[in-house]
């Protein structure tokens, strides 16, 4: 299970008892924290340190992140290695579900007991910018020397917000597809040649049929049906919201196209109706499912079914043109109140030597960022990572537009009417539309962004 | 009429002492503030985490407020019109409301009669009583998120282990458990039923045995039926019990969140039905940072359930004889 999983799924007791005690529990937190004032570019200070060296007094560096899942003994052993190379710097990792993660950095920070390097998701960069919660790196991509020539485009301009960068990014994890070999078999299907096209696609989903196999079990969640939605939006040439992030767009032509290909596979009995949450990856790995479009941290989790046949290519080409969901998670530097120099530069310096050290990293099941890394031998040598990686030209993130996160409940609810033949798509999406112009207006009224 | 009794024990025991403080011209005299120095230790708990939280989620709900923001203007009662002002987001939020209404009214009933079966037949003495009590506990003490998974698995419609068994014996297999109507309602009040059923059993079990025996055998002695010994000793016997557990069971479901986050997700399926308000709050105010408008909505919500609390002392407070 990788973070994002558990990010959706997860819940734990104490995050029950946060919420559960009442909104009152988290207001008292609220009006006891007083937040950092003023613009954080200007009180933030990340001068100083090369990236290169640290050579200050000794330091420890509070590091947390959200690898709950089969990840987080991958970043635990990168951290382990750092601090046994490192002299004056001892990192100090600490991981909590994503979902309370971000609940509770913003509360940490604004109190000053919080972490003073994190992991944030490439979609959450712009809000906790405008919340003042991270600083600026403009000055760290620089002194590290990181440009735009070492990273995949699309992620280095995914990590910048009002013209600044705040994270310097470690990966990305884009969907995938994934086959169940013996499950082709089955259907009749060459179980080396998954189908690349939209006629392919729908033509195997149709042999299968014929041999009583629903192909394509279609969730009706975010994960992962909202995901492959958006890939279908994107592949149809359209566009979540318009440029300003002031207005949805995905309730357009091509976003009720993509939503009615999907609710179709449902409607032709190429999935069950009212599919779980889940259960299309469970199917899978049970032999029941044959095509998961899911995403690349899978990979770990797969590989250790032994009796599960499977592979992993690019996500075919149903629209017009080539597309796929993808996140990201970007390193970034805490806005506490009175931080030491030191930190911020050991920061740095610790940031720097992860990135350096990232291939350790896409064995979690991810691919690096950095170019260099990416392009190494040790890397193409990951056969499924290295499958993910070539969709890289063509991922799609989310726009960095603070408070972007706040809609993906919104379009889950879209995806479940029309999943679950509740709304028809055209409607499901209009009234997500209109919610979703509610939401951004009073966001970017909020984060003085209209 | 037990309580009764024991009010007037007390009170004549109270005389009595009082008379002999005088005689003995003890200290019969106690200083004005000696009873609010004895509710002190309370009362800095209760103004600590009930009066000043209340205080400041009023005072909170009056600005667009997220505590990291460093402009937190001052809004009126915008907050409060706003839910009532028809548009989109304040018809999510009232349809929030009704989906824990719905929980609350499905929920309610069989959590206050199945627990009283219950206690009743664990109230009679036969072998493995102990053991029984302990088993209708038991799923009491798992925690909401153990609940909630175990609970997910075995509802999901597609490769859940209900519809599975469902389908061996010849009933229908596909049901939407945890994202059609009614099945999601049934599900949820199904899991809520077992987990916290055991916690009102044991109350009025706790209530049982307070029932004093003489009374029982009055009315055996009067011809009385086990029907008409529970009807007009037991139910009875029990009207303080009762109040608290429907009091309490109100309450418990009207907070539902855990269940309906785990087993239907986050956006409540299907669609948004099964978002329950606190589910709605929550991410009103710990997803969005909108904590001026989600405590606006949490002090409605508690005002409504403040008035239901009231209104059910009224009702089943009242003695009628």
């Amino acid at each position: 299970m990788s973070g994002d999983r558990a990010r959706r799924r997860g819940l734990t007791r104490r995050d029950f008892l946060v919420a559960g005690g009442g909104a009152t529990a988290g207001l008292i937190l609220a009006s006891c924290g007083s937040g950092p004032e003023g613009n954080p570019a200007v009180s933030g200070s990340t001068s100083g340190g090369t990236g290169a060296k640290y050579e200050g007094p000794n330091v420890s560096l509070a590091f947390w992140n959200g690898f709950t899942g089969g990840d987080g003994p991958f970043m635990k052993d990168l951290v382990t290695q750092f601090n046994s190379e490192t002299d004056n710097i001892e990192v100090k990792m600490s991981v909590q579900e994503w979902a309370d993660y971000y609940v509770k950095v913003p509360q940490a920070v604004a109190s000053g007991s919080g972490p003073d390097v994190g992991i944030m998701h490439i979609n959450q960069l712009a809000t906790n910018a405008a919340r003042t919660v991270i600083l600026p790196l403009d000055d760290v991509a620089q002194t590290l020397e990181l440009q735009e020539d070492d990273f995949a485009p699309i992620v280095w301009n995914g990590g910048t917000y009002n013209g600044q960068r705040y994270g310097i990014p470690l990966d990305t994890h884009p969907l995938g597809f994934y086959y169940n070999k013996k499950v082709m078999e089955q259907g009749g299907l060459d179980p080396e040649s998954p189908p690349a096209t939209g006629d392919d696609y729908l033509a195997a989903l149709e042999d299968l049929k014929s041999k009583g196999i629903e192909g394509h079990w279609v969730s009706p969640f975010l994960f992962l049906g909202g995901l492959q939605w958006q890939s279908l939006l994107w592949q149809n040439g359209g566009e979540l919201y318009n440029s300003e992030g002031t207005a949805a767009t995905f309730n357009s032509e091509q976003g009720v196209a993509a939503m009615t290909w999907l609710v179709d596979l449902v409607k032709n009995g190429y999935s069950p109706a009212n599919v779980g949450q889940d259960a299309d990856t469970i199917a899978f790995q049970n032999d029941k499912n044959a095509f998961n479009w899911n995403g690349i941290w899978m990979i770990n989790a797969f590989k250790e079914i032994k009796s599960l046949d499977w592979g992993v290519t690019q996500i075919p080409q149903i629209g017009s043109e080539k597309a796929a969901w993808a996140s990201s998670h970007n390193f970034v530097i805490m806005n506490k109140e009175g931080q030491d120099p030191n930190k911020i530069d050991a920061s740095k310096v610790f940031i720097k030597w992860v990135i350096d050290h990232s291939v350790d990293w896409a064995k979690a099941g991810q691919v690096p960022a950095d170019n260099s890394v990416r392009t190494s031998q040790e890397f193409t040598a990951l056969e499924e990572q290295s499958a993910f990686a070539e969709q890289l030209p063509y991922v799609h993130f989310p726009p960095p537009i603070p408070g972007i996160g706040d809609i993906d409940v919104i379009l889950e609810t879209a995806v479940s009417e029309a999943v679950l033949l509740k709304k028809e798509p055209a409607d499901a999406l209009n009234d997500a539309a209109s919610t979703a112009d509610e939401t951004l207006q009073e966001n970017a009224e909020k984060y003085g962004t209209g | 009429m037990a309580t009764q009794e024991t009010t007037r024990v007390t009170a004549s025991g109270l005389a009595r002492s009082r008379a002999r403080a005088a005689t003995r011209g003890g200290p019969q005299k106690q200083g004005t503030f000696t009873p609010y120095l004895f509710m002190l230790p309370y009362m800095i708990l209760f103004g600590i985490f009930v009066a000043a939280p209340t205080i400041s989620a009023f005072w909170i709900s009056l600005h667009n407020w997220d505590y990291l923001l460093p402009g937190k203007p001052f809004t009126g009662l915008d907050n409060y019109i706003d839910l009532f002002s028809g548009s989109g987001s304040a018809g999510l939020f009232w349809k929030s409301m009704w989906a824990t209404a719905q929980f609350t009214i499905y929920s309610v009933p069989p959590l206050v009669i199945f627990p009283l079966l219950v206690a009743v037949v664990l109230h009679q003495k036969f072998p493995g009583r102990n053991f029984f009590r302990a088993v209708y506990f038991a799923p009491y003490v798992l925690g909401v998120a153990v609940v909630g998974i175990l609970w997910r698995y075995l509802l999901d419609p597609t490769v859940g282990v209900i519809n599975y068994y469902l389908g061996l014996i010849g009933l229908p297999s596909d049901i939407p458990w945890t994202n059609g109507l009614p099945w999601a309602w049934i599900g949820l009040v199904g899991m809520t039923v077992w987990w916290t059923a055991g916690f009102n059993a044991v109350i009025y079990l706790a209530g049982l045995q307070g029932i004093p025996r003489d009374l029982y055998e009055a009315a055996r002695v009067d011809g009385a039926s086990r029907w008409q010994q529970f009807r007009h000793v037991t139910l009875p016997g029990l009207r303080p019990v009762t109040l608290f557990v429907v009091t309490v069971t109100i309450l418990a479901s009207a907070n539902v969140f855990g269940q309906p986050y785990l087993v239907t997700g986050q956006s409540g399926a299907p669609g948004n039905a099964t978002r329950t308000a606190i589910m709605y709050i929550t991410g009103e105010g710990l997803g969005r940072f909108r904590m001026g408008s989600a405590s606006a909505m949490s002090i409605l919500l508690a005002s409504i359930l403040a008035i239901i609390g009231a209104f059910n002392f009224r009702l089943l407070g009242r003695r009628n004889d």
